[in-house]
């Protein structure tokens, strides 16, 4: 490690974990964060330090990101994990969690071990892999999860996919519960979700089959049945109906190992945005109605929804340009989540450092990592960003591979300014 | 008949129903009224089109529509070719985007396209210079269907407002319902739908219909009843559970036709299935069933859809927006 010793001064510190928002420093020595307070060098910054002036902006624990699809292996011409790691930098995450809906599907050590040996050369963000739970995701054999956990998989899920037999997804919980395993699940029972966007009104006047809100709380129940059978840990992905919200509220009411997340789209989006075949607002599950979106939203102020987890999933042209029913869904969503995210507090629906828990603390400590926090010897994974700065959102800026973003030309608030992993500067946002 | 001018009708496709004002609709209709006589002279040729070259492209298996828009633009004088995907480079794996920018380097002045994906016809359309007219897209929208059906209901009544049209049947799969509701709601009829549950898509009140799932109660007073096909494939995956029962809940005989209007009409965009959404005798009753006057009606509707879009005094016929 040669960077130097540097002191962030003239912050707005944030620190969703400990709860801390004062202006003040923080300093970073040897990649790690040494020291941070409203008094630290208030008798200026000693000889020898380095010193970044933050000019009052905000300066947070960097982003962890549980859900991103990066490309590799198989899908390069969409996204490689160097790309999506740039494009996670330009977003404020210094840590991302691939999934391994990759082709061929992460379900076995050496794959473990491809994803971390390209993370090392070519990432500049921490990348973590996450292993799918059965054998190809094939859904009927269990992978080697103990293996691949030994290996570095943080988290297990099958992708955007449902684990649709109710008998190997008990098997796999149980069997995940011996190691303590993270058992993620994107709930949607396959046979009703079947659809390509959300069964409504958009849905009945465009004459596209629907996927209807029931889907998601059917396998939800299931799942949750489950959790109290086997006692795994279990984290649902995307929820995106206020029945599913209300489904996990009343879990962890009862005491159930389960946290769950919302995507920033989910969050910020309806049906609506499907407009006339808009196949940019195509994702797994569906965007919902704005009752659904105003729910994930109090869920997300009470805490009963833990994180914002971008589902970042670049698509080429020729993946979107089709009718709607064949376009592949996703949105290339790491640069514009924590814009996204902060409109939450903009417009005052929670509070900044809740916003900050969803996407820094929390994920952290849901997947055992040291990350997400201001404390003292943690790794100095930082952003400094301007709260109030407004910008345009314009993919093909994108440092995404791909630009399939809903969200283009739409003025959001908040921007990332820095970026530092383990001490280095891994991105630089636009000047003043 | 002479060209019209550019602004007789300010679309550039004609892609759905929804969009068009009660203006261009009956401007649409009295156009399409004039092709009725015309149709039944001897000398059935116009000129309005010559020189004009119409694609006729079908991804999906059609024999009257696009016999119709064949017919239809040969009797303007243009030119027609007819596509379809049995045999085309769409079999061979060219995507829709690239096969419009090829045919449109052929500069033609009409495309007419069916597609079996809703939305198709409108992702192409913005790729092509021409017009171009949906001739059905999925389950999404049939709007000249939707205007010939019109036309034979104003034929048959002299109006569309207030008129009670009850449309029957697999609304869930039908673009044909989908463009009824959406001009005749426009036109300011009221429309009721009919049909079980699992062939209704879901929040389709939203759409501003009644929803009936009982066609005695669906029917009761209607003046129009319009009947939509069934395709035996919806037996599979649990719509309905049997011919024979679809038939004797939601099948047209006279029993069930007996609340509605002593003069009701009865109608089916074809092809029918005799003996599963509709009787025989009913179907054939010449005095109740206009099925073949819409058959008629397609052809001049067709003539009216092509003459607005493609026989305008425009240098570019095809002029941006």
């Amino acid at each position: 490690m040669n960077e130097p010793a540097r002191a962030y001064v003239n912050a707005r510190l944030l620190d969703p974990a400990s709860g801390l928002d004062t202006p003040g420093a923080l300093l970073v020595d040897g990649g790690r964060i040494a020291d941070c307070g409203p008094r630290l060098f208030a008798a200026g910054v000693p000889e020898g330090i380095e010193v970044v002036d933050c000019g009052g902006c905000c300066l947070a624990p960097g982003l962890v990101d549980m859900r991103a699809f990066l490309g590799e292996p198989g899908a390069e011409h969409k996204e490689t994990i160097a790309t999506g790691s740039g494009a996670a930098a330009a977003g404020g995450f210094t840590t991302v969690v691939a999934l391994p809906n990759t082709a061929p599907v992460v379900d076995a050590v050496p794959l473990v071990e491809l994803v971390r040996a390209r993370a090392r050369d070519s990432a500049i963000v921490n990348v973590l892999p996450a292993a799918a739970l059965t054998k190809g995701f094939g859904g009927t054999e269990m992978t080697e999860m103990g293996l691949l956990a030994e290996a570095g998989a943080v988290i297990f899920t099958e992708g955007t996919r449902s684990v649709a037999n109710a008998q190997v997804m008990r098997r796999v919980m149980a069997y995940a519960s011996t190691f303590d395993l993270l058992v993620d699940h994107l709930p949607q029972e396959p046979t009703l979700a079947d659809g390509v966007l959300n069964e409504g009104e958009v849905a009945a006047r465009l004459g596209l089959a629907g996927s209807p809100a029931c889907a998601e709380t059917i396998m939800l129940g299931r799942d949750l049945t489950l959790v109290e059978l086997t006692g795994c840990r279990y984290h649902a992905s995307h929820l995106s109906t206020a029945a599913g919200v209300a489904l996990i509220r009343e879990a962890k009411a009862r005491g159930l190992p389960v946290s769950c997340s919302a995507s920033p789209h989910h969050l910020t989006l309806t049906e609506d945005a499907v407009g006339q075949y808009r196949t940019f607002a195509k994702v797994v599950p569906p965007l919902r109605t704005e009752a659904d979106r105003l729910a994930l939203i109090a869920g997300l102020a009470d805490g009963t929804i833990d994180v914002i987890a971008s589902g970042h999933s670049p698509e080429n042209q020729e993946s979107k340009r089709l009718p709607f029913a064949q376009a592949a869904p996703g949105i290339s969503g790491l640069e514009t989540a924590l814009a996204l995210s902060l409109g939450l507090y903009h417009c005052g629906a929670t509070t900044l450092l809740r916003v900050l828990a969803t996407l820094t603390s929390a994920p952290a400590a849901r997947l055992g990592l040291e990350a997400g926090t201001l404390r003292r010897r943690a790794p100095a994974d930082l952003i400094v960003f301007d709260l109030d700065r407004d910008w345009l959102i314009e993919p093909e800026a994108f440092h995404s591979k791909s630009k399939n973003s809903p969200f283009e030309k739409m003025t959001v608030r908040g921007r990332v300014l820095r970026t530092v992993v383990a001490g280095r500067h891994v991105y630089r946002g636009p000047a003043a | 008949m002479a060209l019209l001018e550019p602004h007789a009708f300010p679309h550039r496709h004609l892609l759905t129903i929804e969009g068009l004002s009660p203006d261009d609709i009956t401007m649409l209709l009295d156009l399409s009224e004039s092709y009725v006589a015309q149709n039944r002279q001897l000398d059935k040729k116009q000129s309005v089109l010559r020189g004009r070259t119409q694609f006729n492209l079908f991804f999906e298996s059609s024999t009257r529509t696009r016999t119709s828009f064949e017919i239809a633009g040969k009797r303007l004088g243009a030119d027609t070719i007819n596509m379809s995907a049995e045999g085309s480079a769409i079999k061979k794996g060219e995507t829709l985007i690239d096969t419009a920018m090829t045919l449109n380097a052929m500069q033609p002045d009409v495309l007419v396209v069916r597609h079996p994906e809703s939305g198709a016809v409108a992702l192409l359309a913005q790729k092509v210079d021409c017009a171009v007219i949906n001739a059905g897209d999925g389950s999404h929208a049939h709007p000249t269907q939707a205007l010939l059906d019109a036309l034979t209901i104003r034929r048959r009544k002299g109006r569309l407002a207030g008129l009670v049209v009850a449309i029957c049947g697999d609304i869930l799969h039908s673009r044909v319902a989908r463009s009824n509701i959406e001009l005749l709601t426009i036109m300011g009829a009221r429309v009721r739908v009919v049909a079980p549950p699992t062939l209704l898509p879901s929040a389709i009140e939203r759409l501003g219909v009644e929803v009936h799932h009982d066609m005695r109660r669906g029917l009761e007073d209607c003046d129009i009843v319009m009947m939509l096909r069934l395709q035996t494939e919806r037996m599979q995956g649990a719509f309905v559970p049997s011919i024979r029962e679809y038939y004797h809940f939601y099948g047209l005989d006279y029993v069930k036709l007996a609340v509605a209007k002593d003069d009701a009409l009865i109608m089916h965009p074809g092809p029918m299935n005799r003996g599963v959404e509709i009787d025989t005798d009913v179907a054939d009753d010449i005095h109740r069933s206009v099925i073949r006057e819409q058959v008629e009606m397609g052809v001049a509707v067709r003539m009216a859809c092509l003459h607005v879009l493609a026989g305008t005094r425009r240098n570019e016929p095809t002029g941006r927006l």
